[in-house]
């Protein structure tokens, strides 16, 4: 094996993306999708971190990594209030069963 | 091969395989756990890119924050007395077909371009510089972010609670 470079961590982070994607598309419960969409943003923050070392660009990408992580904290917050709203009007969190606006 | 590689191949084989089990899980709440280890992983990477506080930030925000309100997500959303908690899946082979021909193409395009490597020296600690960025550079986004969180709260706590009668 070769010694780890930018690549290695570009390709985990690629991973990572088309798995939290696979998981998005895929799955039916609503609390499996924001699964998903922790894993994609996880995925994005490698990135950013793994640029911020070997760009040398001093430390913009690990700020900006920080307001990512901020970001999911109340993307999850907000969508589990989503969620619960909607255990309560449809009593299931399915998303493909869920496709009324009003009664 | 030196330590350094061989601890990014462990937290790298922690990491894919952990995400790759979240996705597969037929049970929620295993999913759930696979993802703490996903997010060790991705703090264990961060630490050997030289970012000791986005690793704390991670496992602190991720782990202790986030991941807990995915299980209470669970845990208040399904009969847990009744009925197994299993999540269905839809549409999984045109997934893998779309998804194995997204992953081969980012894959090949980040393994076949020739990115400037010019690495930093990893330095002692990052939470000086950090902070100093954050209050200077940044501060718009620092004090945005403070009142998009205070948003966050109020919206949630007044979306979830109970009407009325």
């Amino acid at each position: 094996m070769i010694t780890v470079g930018l690549e290695h961590f570009l390709v985990i982070s690629s991973i990572l993306f088309s798995l939290g994607l696979y998981g998005v598309v895929t799955r039916k419960n609503a609390v499996m999708v924001l699964m998903g969409i922790e894993l994609i943003l996880n995925a994005a923050n490698i990135n950013f971190v793994a640029f911020s070392k070997y760009g040398n660009f001093g430390y913009d990408g690990q700020a900006i990594a920080l307001f990512v992580i901020v970001l999911a904290a109340a993307e999850a917050a907000i969508a589990l209030a989503i969620v619960l709203n909607i255990y309560k009007t449809f009593a299931n969190v399915n998303v493909d069963e869920i496709d009324k606006l009003k009664d | 091969m030196t330590i350094y590689d061989i601890i990014f191949y462990l937290f790298a084989a922690i990491t894919v395989l952990s995400a790759f089990l979240v996705v597969t899980a037929k049970n929620i709440v295993h999913s759930a756990f696979y993802l703490l280890f996903t997010f060790f992983g991705v703090a264990g990477l961060y630490v050997l890119l030289g970012a000791d506080f986005i690793a704390i930030v991670q496992i602190m925000v991720y782990v202790g924050g986030i991941l807990i309100l995915l299980l209470f997500g669970v845990m208040l959303t399904n009969k847990i007395t009744s009925v197994e908690i299993k999540s269905g899946t839809i549409h999984v082979l045109p997934a893998v077909i779309g998804l194995g021909l997204f992953a081969a193409f980012v894959l090949s395009t980040m393994m076949t371009t020739k990115w400037k490597s010019n690495p930093a020296e990893l330095p002692f600690t990052t939470v000086y510089d950090l902070g100093y960025i954050l209050i200077n550079e940044y501060v718009l986004i620092f004090e945005l972010l403070g009142i998009l969180l205070l948003i966050a709260l109020i919206g949630a706590a007044s979306i979830a609670r109970k009407d009325k009668e």
